[in-house]
């Protein structure tokens, strides 16, 4: 982390944060802060919790102990003196405002096209003028390379271009930080390069970034910080460098070998 | 020699390709086939021959009590149906909802109305006078309830709760069939629960619940003839009226089945394009509509 990122304060704060499902500890005192304009990559076996603790900071798995902040605010209660009060739903939508978040399987809405997917929260969530969003819309299209794409439905797209469409999707609601998990792991390998061009100008704009993946090259490339998890727990965190390249901890390691073999 | 073997050698081959191809016979249909006309023209005959005065049904095929039966017939079938849609779509919400007391109720007014048969609950609503002279709220205003719930709002009431119970089980079918994706893309940008059932489930659910709604509408048609027991006119009844009158019990029969079919015949129409309405994005419709913008310029 270079010193003008040391100061940039936290965006998002994960303090002590356990979760289980069932029998199973899906996340076990898990503590992490990510600074403002950060790109905080995520790596890990599968079910090590790295999903979880992505979907836990935007509040769609709900934690069992510890707390999280997402710019500033404590997310899912209220404090009223010693107690904490759970948010109503309509509480919760709006600190999601705050998260955009792209998912493995994109979820685009089916029933629209990609402009009525990118329209549609500035639309209904934000109530915006109908007129200035579309304008705005079209210029993400532009973004991500897809403006000729405004009419099509997601079953006429391939998986790269809907997973694009997502991150502008994401992007037309203005977030303050970016959730991506496992963005291209349902991709054809030869779709999963335009995914990550859109992902690395986005964090070249500046974007405060979590991401998930197994995109190693990605991670060293772009990534501020990378943690590596295992088992619910944090193994090691640090400089791309040092994790990626030279790490100190022997399950780092053999996680590693094993993703580059 | 006529040769009749399928082994051949691989050097005549080509010879082969030039033949003359002589598509399947199929015997079994024409024999079906002629059978079956055999049969129409049996029965042809047998109703042509039978005491059946064609003149009648003809005479009364649009008579006016006939036609405003039909009237009778469809306003219910719209009413009790748009009831009975609302009331499945809320109940089908309140019982997927997180909140215990409104699944509750949805399961009791599932269980009730789907657990008693529907001449029954016509019947109950048709005779709620006996247990409520008046209803309203006390003090306040009150009417009588025989002013209010006559053969039309029991008949209503009946078929439209009634179906409300069995469409509410297919609207909650047609919610589960939407991908949790799809909920957790709308939570992701901000949308309340409600909103994200408007916007992106229900839509979506729709092309599951269409074809048995449909479905159901048709049988509602037909369902509204058991309101006859408690004097509403719809066409049966005075179909019946009639030949109460005039003995012609068959023809005027004839003339009630004929109604039915006809409606039930234009509403499968309109189903199939209600149904390709609502398979957009499924990328039927469009493909169908690129094949043939392909095709024009070529």
């Amino acid at each position: 982390m270079s010193a003008a990122e040391m100061k940039a304060p936290a965006i998002v704060t994960v303090a002590h944060v356990s979760k289980v499902f069932g029998e199973l500890k899906a996340l076990n005192d898990v503590s992490l802060a990510v600074a403002s304009g950060a790109v905080q990559c995520i790596i890990g076996p599968s079910g090590s919790g790295k999903s979880t603790l992505l979907r836990c900071i935007n509040q769609l798995e709900k934690i069992d102990r510890g707390a999280i902040s997402v710019d500033g605010e404590l997310i899912g209660y209220r404090r009223a003196g010693d107690e904490l009060h759970e948010l109503n739903d309509a509480e919760i939508a709006r600190q999601r405002l705050a998260t955009g978040m792209v998912f493995q399987r994109f979820n685009l809405f089916n029933h629209m096209t990609a402009l009525q997917n990118i329209i549609e929260g500035p639309l209904t969530v934000l109530k915006q003028p109908r007129k200035q969003i579309v304008a705005e819309a079209m210029a993400l299209l532009e973004r991500v390379g897809l403006a000729d794409k405004r009419d099509a439905y997601p079953s006429e797209l391939s998986g790269g271009q809907q997973q694009r469409i997502a991150i502008a999707r994401a992007l037309a609601m203005k977030p303050k930080l970016m959730l991506f998990d496992e963005p291209t792991s349902a991709l054809d390998p030869e779709l999963v390069g335009e995914v990550l061009t859109v992902m690395r100008d986005l964090a070249a704009s500046g974007m405060t970034m979590i991401v998930v993946t197994h995109e190693l090259g990605f991670a060293r490339e772009v990534a501020s910080d990378v943690v590596f998890m295992d088992k619910g727990e944090i193994v090691e965190q640090g400089p791309p460098q040092t994790v990626l390249v030279a790490p100190r901890q022997q399950r780092t390691r053999d996680f590693i070998a094993a993703v580059l073999k | 020699m006529t040769v009749t073997s399928s082994r051949i050698d691989a050097g005549d081959l080509a010879q082969v390709a030039g033949l003359r191809i002589v598509p399947k016979r199929f015997y079994g249909r024409w024999v079906a086939a002629a059978l079956i006309v055999a049969v129409l023209i049996w029965l042809g005959v047998a109703f042509a021959k039978g005491d059946i005065a064609w003149p009648v049904v003809a005479q009364f095929f649009t008579a006016p009590a006939i036609l405003s039966g039909l009237t009778n017939t469809l306003i219910m079938t719209v009413c009790a149906m748009a009831l009975g849609i609302v009331l499945g779509v809320v109940f089908a919400i309140m019982y997927m909802s997180p909140n215990p007391v409104l699944r509750g109720v949805a399961l009791f007014y599932i269980w009730f109305f789907r657990g008693t048969p529907l001449l029954l609950q016509l019947l109950i609503w048709f005779n709620l006078a006996l247990v409520f002279p008046t209803i309203g709220i006390p003090g306040l205003f009150s009417w009588r309830t025989i002013d209010i719930i006559g053969p039309f709002m029991a008949t209503l009431l009946g078929l439209g709760m009634n179906q409300g119970a069995y469409t509410a089980e297919v609207v909650r079918g047609g919610i589960l069939s939407v991908d949790t994706g799809q909920t957790e893309a709308a939570k992701a940008i901000g949308m309340t629960r409600l909103t994200t059932l408007r916007r992106i489930v229900l839509p979506q659910a729709m092309r599951v619940i269409i074809p048995p709604v449909g479905n159901e509408v048709i049988s509602m048609v037909k369902l509204t003839s058991v309101a006859s027991v408690i004097q509403y006119a719809e066409i049966l009844r005075n179909a019946q009226t009639i030949y109460y009158a005039n003995a012609r019990v068959i023809e005027l029969l004839i003339v009630a089945a004929g109604w039915y079919l006809l409606v039930v015949t234009l509403l499968q129409i309109g189903q199939y394009f209600l149904e390709r309405h609502f398979s957009k994005g499924r990328g039927v419709r469009r493909k169908v509509k690129r094949a043939a913008a392909q095709e024009e310029p070529a």
